[in-house]
C-alpha cells in the first residue's frame, strides 16, 4: 500500500515546529505502524535527510514508550492497542495519515514526536511506591488479600505509563493515570499504610506539573491501551475524600512548605 | 480558614466545591420548580405563594444572599479550572478526534455560560422587571400569575426560556453524574444507573421548566 504522511517535525524543544509531507511506497500491510516509520526513516536516511524521531522499546504493546498521535487518537483508532500494535491493515491504501506527538504542556517535545514525559515520573517519586524493607522477599500468601481486591489492583497495576490518558484529555489531565497508580497501592494490604499520603501527595504533585483537571468526559478511559476504568478516578476521589477529612490535606501541604524552606 | 484555601489549591479540591455548590443549586432548581408548578393549581394558590415569599424580607433576601454567594463560587472556582485546562495544552492537535466523549460533557462550560446569561435575563425580566415595565402593577400586587402568562405569551421570550432549559437540561445530565463521580459514590456496580438517573432528573426538570411557557403559549393558562 501507499501511503501520505503528514508529520511533525521539530529540532528541539525550543525549535518551532511543523508539518512535513512524506510519501511512503510499497508499505507491507503486515507490518506495525512504527515498522512503518521505520521504512520511512531508512528511506530518508539513504536520501541523506534527517530521520524522524520516535520513541519505541519493547515493540509488543507493554512498555509505554511510544507517544504518537495517528489522526487525532493518541496510539491511533485501533482500541486497546499502542501504535507498535497498531498494524498497517486497519488502513486504507493512499490514506492520509497525520502523526503528531501527544500535546500537553507537562510533556515537552525533545525531538519530532519524541517527548518528555519526566512529570509522570515525579507523580509517581511523591507516592507511587510502599516504603518496605528490601531484604529477603516475603512468603507470597503471609498477607491474606481477598482475590475481588487483588484482581481490582492488578487491573489498575495494567497501566503502562504511556500518557495517552493526557494526551486524548481536551483538559489535557493525568487523572487516569494518576488514579491507576494510588489505586494499585491503595487497595492493597502493603499499600494501606500510606494510603492517605499517596493520595494528597501524588495529587499535589499532578497539579504542580501543570496537567490540567478532569471534567469526567471518559475519553482517556477508551484511548487507554490498558482499558484502565474510570472507576479508578471515582477511587481516588473518595480516597482523596477521605484523606482530607482526617486532615491530610493540610498535613500535606505544611510538609512541602517545610521541605521547599 | 487554611484547610478551604488548601482545598482550593488542589485539582480535585476545585471539583469538589464545584460538585457540592452545583448540588445546592440543583436543590435550590428543585425547590423554585415545586413553587412555580402552582400555577396549575390557579391564580389565588401561586398568588398567595407569592405573597408569602414577599412579606418574608429576611427570609428572601437571606435566601437570595445564600444563592448569589453558591453561585460565586460555581463559576469562579469553575473559571479557575477551565483556565487550567486551557494553560495544560499550549499547543493544540492538527486533528483531534474524541468520538466517544458524549456532547453534553464535552458542553457543560459552554451550557453553563449561557445558563448564567439566563439567569440574569431571567431576573431582570420576572423579578425586576426592567424588561417590562407593565410588570409593576401586577408584581406589586403579588399577581405572579398574571406576570407569567404576561411573559409567556410573548414567543421570542417563550423560546428563549425553553432553549435555555434544554442547556439546563446537558448541564445537569452531565453535572448530576459528575457530582457522584467527583466525590467517589461511582463504581461500575453503580455507573449504569447513576448516568440513567442523571437523564430522568435532569429531565422531569426539563419538563417541568418548559411546560409553564408551553402551557401559556398554547392557551391552557390565561
Amino acid at each position: 500500500m501507499n501511503l501520505t504522511l503528514k508529520i511533525w517535525r521539530q529540532q528541539n524543544s525550543k525549535a518551532q515546529g511543523e508539518f512535513v509531507e512524506y510519501k511512503v511506497t510499497d508499505v507491507s500491510e503486515d507490518i506495525s505502524f512504527l515498522e512503518m516509520l521505520d521504512v520511512l526513516n531508512e528511506d530518508l536516511i539513504e536520501r541523506g535527510e534527517d530521520p524522524v524521531a520516535f520513541d519505541s522499546d519493547c515493540r509488543e504493546g507493554i512498555c509505554g514508550a511510544c507517544s504518537i498521535v495517528v489522526n487525532g487518537i493518541p496510539h491511533g483508532h485501533q482500541s486497546g492497542t499502542t501504535v507498535c500494535q497498531l498494524h498497517m491493515r486497519h488502513f486504507d491504501d493512499s490514506q492520509k495519515i497525520v502523526v503528531e506527538p501527544f500535546r500537553a504542556k507537562p510533556f515537552p517535545i525533545i525531538k519530532d514526536l519524541v517527548i518528555d514525559r519526566s512529570a509522570m515520573d515525579r507523580v509517581i517519586q511523591a507516592g507511587g511506591f510502599i516504603s518496605v524493607g528490601t531484604n529477603q522477599f516475603a512468603e507470597a500468601n503471609a498477607i491474606p488479600v481477598p482475590k475481588d481486591v487483588a484482581e481490582s489492583a492488578m487491573d489498575a497495576a495494567s497501566c503502562i505509563g504511556c500518557g495517552a490518558c493526557v494526551a486524548v484529555c481536551k483538559n489535557a489531565s493525568a487523572m487516569l493515570f494518576v488514579a491507576a497508580k494510588v489505586s494499585h497501592l491503595n487497595l492493597l494490604p502493603q499499600g494501606k499504610p500510606e494510603k492517605d499520603r499517596r493520595v494528597t501527595n501524588m495529587i499535589r504533585t499532578m497539579d504542580a506539573e501543570g496537567f490540567g483537571n478532569c471534567t469526567n468526559i471518559g475519553a482517556c478511559e477508551t484511548a487507554c491501551p490498558k482499558g484502565v476504568s474510570l472507576d479508578f478516578i471515582a477511587q481516588m476521589n473518595r480516597d482523596y475524600a477521605k484523606a482530607i477529612i482526617k486532615g491530610q490535606l493540610l498535613n500535606a501541604s505544611q510538609t512541602a512548605a517545610q521541605e521547599t524552606k | 480558614m487554611n484547610i478551604l484555601f488548601a482545598l482550593y489549591k488542589s485539582s480535585v479540591g476545585k471539583k469538589y466545591i464545584v460538585a457540592a455548590t452545583g448540588f445546592l443549586l440543583f436543590i435550590f432548581l428543585i425547590g423554585h420548580l415545586l413553587g412555580n408548578l402552582q400555577i396549575y393549581m390557579g391564580a389565588e394558590k401561586l398568588n398567595a405563594y407569592a405573597h408569602f415569599l414577599q412579606t418574608k424580607p429576611l427570609l428572601i433576601w437571606a435566601s437570595r444572599a445564600g444563592l448569589l454567594l453558591i453561585a460565586l463560587v460555581h463559576v469562579t472556582t469553575t473559571i479557575k479550572l477551565a483556565l487550567e485546562n486551557k494553560a495544560a495544552r499550549p499547543v493544540g492537535y492538527e486533528v483531534s478526534k474524541a468520538p466517544y466523549a458524549p456532547l453534553t460533557a464535552r458542553s457543560i462550560l459552554v451550557s453553563g455560560i449561557i445558563i448564567g446569561l439566563f439567569v440574569v435575563y431571567h431576573i431582570l425580566h420576572f423579578t425586576s422587571v426592567t424588561f417590562n415595565p407593565e410588570f409593576s402593577d401586577l408584581r406589586a400586587a403579588h399577581n405572579v400569575y398574571g406576570m407569567v402568562v404576561a411573559g409567556f405569551s410573548n414567543t421570542y421570550v417563550s423560546a428563549f426560556y425553553i432553549i435555555s432549559m434544554v442547556l439546563l437540561f446537558m448541564h445537569l445530565r452531565h453535572g448530576i453524574s459528575s457530582f457522584f463521580q467527583t466525590f467517589g459514590m461511582n463504581n461500575k456496580t453503580y455507573r449504569t444507573t447513576i448516568e440513567r438517573l442523571a437523564v430522568v432528573a435532569a429531565g422531569l426538570v426539563f419538563l417541568g421548566n418548559i411546560s409553564i411557557p408551553l402551557v401559556v403559549l398554547l392557551g391552557f393558562i390565561k
